[in-house]
């Protein structure tokens, strides 16, 4: 256990064996996807600034958006909640590492691989992926470009690394545990990842077979997705969204954990309704699984089909309530303070509830009708994957990294930020909602006059938005290389838990030999 | 629950970036084999990085635990690890045998023009009589699908021609020469002849213990070939292809993923079988094997399901 971080940069990134590190690697890795998906959608929003088409192709244009869905799921959010998993969970459960930690460098080097194949389609022949970040058949099978089998190997391994990432995580959570850390004593974060994982490995393998019926259609002459040979594109659609329903979840549960974490913070006081929060984080996980053809309204089911997965559907809005009220109720009377990490989380709380609201409106079977496939649907997912994960990402960001790197980001700065993102977001998302309801789809890269306002009130509000994140990239990097010096374990007044116990900044290895908890 | 001072935290490696490496030209590899004109020369490259890397990584496991690194605590790690692989496995079969329930029981009453289950609505739904009337005419669904959609409006010219037979249940009088029932003889004998080989680990027999893995090795050997056997008269006897529509599709893919578990199961278990040769493995710690028994364990289900819906209820 003696040995410190390896004296050469090279064999200290490449090999490294070490939670902290592999974390390191995992959020850089993240930011870079990040950039990279905020740059296809700084294309599509300058192609969409005016109607018309001024910028791009429209075959590029089918390219941007499904690359942006694909990069910025699998790319950005996915592996920057396990690079916060790697970091802290050790931390949190007073262990000295994850469990295995060379199967942890593992899961992370395949996403360099993975995404340079999956990026360099864009440069072949017929180009990259243009059916959608949901690639349904027979868009993706019949009518595919040759370079969908490298995204179909692509997906593969990246399945395999979620795969293996996840065990690794389950078996850290169970086994690795300090004595005295009862499951009903772990913190929020440590619980929703647990639970994240456990989907993880119940659908990343259902994606895996969705890919592997596409690569059998398109190469050796089997019909799962063709009628003609008794097959049915809609089948896809089951499989897919039956991998892709939990994987919205997989997504949100761990930003429910870091804002669970922030808000007793900065609130002064201990979550509110703790086991209620475990309770409600598990429903959510399982009902996860049965709601998934809420996303399949209009292709033909049969009424008792639609009724179920509208009511099943509706079923979430109460786990989630819960949360949220508890949210709420633990700032309730608290000695507030309003910090980076707590504005985010804050935003967070507010605007996550307004898409999960707009998502109540989807789940009404017959409204859908309406709003399926609309820019409604994507304002709506918008709010909850980036005013939901990305805000709790960037929360997190600046709550644990004066732990980290033992210097103080710039508050100032961070509020500028936060400020900048904030009403970025709203200016670029608001509007779609009118432009859904009035009948915009989505997914076109040209469009009616009458849709031209607000369409351009959203591309100046996004490029605000990517404005704010460069501000971000420049607060961290000043962070970690001139931010001013603290040694406080504690780094905020109103943390509690193990790994504010650890010296600041937190040392390489964790916690050698277990703490002990009453 | 940790409750020791020390946890092995091993070194820095090589092996995991080179194992992704593997990955990573594997994955650009196949991608560019499938396509037309393309060569496996890739692909085989990074399957050699692969077993090169899997080859050393598991060397170096069994060294940490014949030098007695590895605690109680990181061995149940391992166990851990291994369960919820052979749950995600699982999850695996979950979604082909779920498509195959979804386009059995719905999608062919609804090419057909009928109502899929009469249980919520027996009347047919406007989309399956469009079906019937305007795609599929004279498509009359019945499972085994004999004669696709394709077929039944196409006639010769379908690209997808149903097959002259099924695999399935033959009927009492030729039960003996129906090569599915032997295979399911055959597998689960050996999950019987791994457990007693197990048995006998854990009470120190390893002569019986070498004699019955190797005899479970034998008959995961004789499993594969029985079923390479009636691969081969169902493409040449009965017309049954991947290209014979739904049926072909979901029987091959069916019990094809689980013929490649049962090839990964065998080299599993053949390898516990040469360490045992060499003298590994004793009555207390014995998890190279324990595992690769559980993995052998959990094919056997997966074909027991195989058996009762793909072929008895075929």
């Amino acid at each position: 256990m003696a040995h410190g971080p390896s004296e050469s940069f090279f064999s200290r990134w490449l090999f490294s064996t070490n939670h902290k590190d592999i974390g390191t690697l995992y959020l850089w890795f993240s930011f870079a996807m990040f950039l990279l998906g905020g740059a296809f959608a700084m294309v599509i929003r300058a192609e969409l600034f005016q109607p018309g088409m001024q910028l791009i192709e429209p075959e590029f244009f089918n390219q941007m958006t499904t690359m942006h869905g694909l990069v910025m799921v699998f790319g950005a959010i996915m592996p920057a909640f396990v690079g916060l998993a790697n970091w802290m969970i050790p931390m949190m459960i007073g262990a000295p590492d994850m469990a295995l930690p060379r199967m942890n460098n593992l899961s992370f080097w395949i996403l360099p691989f993975a995404f340079a194949i999956l990026v360099a389609t864009l440069f072949m022949e017929g180009g990259g992926p243009n059916f959608g970040w949901t690639f349904y058949a027979p868009l993706s099978t019949t009518y595919a470009p040759d370079t969908v089998n490298y995204f179909i190997f692509g997906v593969h391994i990246m399945g395999a690394s979620s795969i293996m990432g996840s065990i690794n995580i389950i078996a850290t959570v169970i086994n690795m545990r300090a004595p005295g850390m009862t499951y009903m004593k772990m913190p929020l974060f440590v619980w929703t990842w647990v639970i994240t994982a456990f989907l993880l490995v119940a659908v990343m393998p259902v994606l895996a077979g969705a890919v592997t019926m596409m690569l059998m259609d398109i190469n050796f002459g089997t019909s799962f997705f063709d009628a003609a040979g008794g097959g049915d594109p809609v089948l896809f659609q089951h499989v897919f969204w039956f991998f892709g329903h939990p994987e919205v979840y997989i997504i949100i549960l761990p930003a429910f954990g870091v804002v669970s974490q922030i808000i007793p913070t900065f609130s002064r006081k201990p979550l509110f309704g703790y086991s209620s929060m475990v309770y409600a984080t598990a429903s959510i996980a399982f009902l996860s699984f049965i709601v998934w053809a809420h996303h399949m309204f209009t292709v033909g089911m049969p009424i008792a089909g639609e009724l179920y997965f509208m009511y099943a559907t509706m079923l979430i809005a109460v786990p989630t309530g819960v949360k949220v009220f508890n949210w709420v109720t633990t700032m309730y009377k608290g000695a507030l303070t309003f910090e980076t990490p707590m504005l985010f989380s804050i935003a967070f709380v507010i605007l996550f509830t307004f898409g999960g609201f707009t998502g109540m409106m989807l789940s009404i079977a017959a409204a859908d009708t309406q709003y399926h496939d609309t820019y409604f649907v994507v304002a709506h997912f918008h709010y909850v994957m980036v005013a939901g994960a990305v805000f709790s990402g960037t929360a997190a960001v600046y709550y644990w990294l004066p732990k980290w790197c033992g210097r103080m980001y710039d508050e100032t700065m961070g509020k500028v930020q936060f400020w900048i993102a904030f009403i970025a977001f709203n200016i670029t998302f608001m509007p779609q909602h009118f432009l859904g309801l009035a009948g915009m789809p989505r997914r076109y890269a040209d469009y009616g006059l009458q849709f031209a306002d607000w369409n351009m009130v959203s591309s100046v509000g996004a490029f605000m938005y990517g404005g704010a994140q460069l501000l971000f990239l420049f607060n961290v990097i000043r962070t970690i290389g001139w931010g001013k010096p603290i040694d406080d374990p504690k780094v905020w007044e109103g943390a509690e838990g193990l790994e504010w116990t650890l010296p600041t900044p937190a040392p390489f290895h964790t916690f050698s030999t277990p703490p002990v908890l009453k | 629950m940790s409750t020791e001072g020390s946890y092995y935290v091993p070194e820095q490696s090589k092996l995991p970036l080179a194992a992704a490496l593997g990955m990573g030209v594997m994955a650009f590899g196949a991608g560019s084999w499938v396509i037309e004109g393309g060569t496996s020369t890739v692909f085989l490259i990074g399957a050699v990085i692969m077993a090169m890397v899997m080859y050393k990584w598991w060397s170096i496991v069994i060294e940490e635990n014949t030098q007695g690194i590895v605690s109680d605590q990181l061995k149940h790690s391992y166990v851990l690890g291994m369960y919820w692989f052979i749950f995600s496995e699982l999850m695996f079969f979950v979604c082909f045998f779920g498509s195959l329930f979804y386009v059995r029981v719905l999608v062919g009453p609804w090419i057909g023009g009928e109502a899929a289950i009469g249980l919520f609505d027996d009347t047919a739904t406007d989309a399956a009589i469009a079906n019937a009337t305007h795609l599929w005419n004279g498509y009359d669904a019945t499972w085994p699908p004999l004669v696709t959609p394709d077929q039944a409006v196409n006639g010769d010219v379908a690209k997808f021609i149903g097959p002259q037979e099924s695999m399935s249940f033959p009927g009492w009088s030729q039960i003996l020469g129906w090569l599915p029932l032997w295979n399911t003889i055959v597998l689960i004998s050996s999950s019987g002849t791994v457990h007693i080989a197990h048995h006998a680990l854990k009470e120190g027999n390893r002569k019986k213990f070498n004699r019955w893995l190797g005899f479970t090795v034998l008959l995961g050997i004789i499993f594969l070939f029985l079923q390479a056997e009636e691969y081969i008269h169902a493409y040449q006897e009965l017309g049954l292809t991947l290209e014979s529509g739904i049926y072909g599709t979901t029987f091959f893919l069916l019990t094809g993923f689980h013929g490649a578990h049962v090839t990964l199961g065998t080299i599993m278990l053949l390898i516990a079988f040469l360490r045992g040769l060499k003298g590994h493995f004793n009555e207390a710690d014995h998890f190279g094997f324990e595992a690769a028994a559980w993995y052998w364990h959990f094919v056997d289900v997966i074909w027991i399901g195989l058996f009762i819906i793909v072929y008895v209820l075929g």
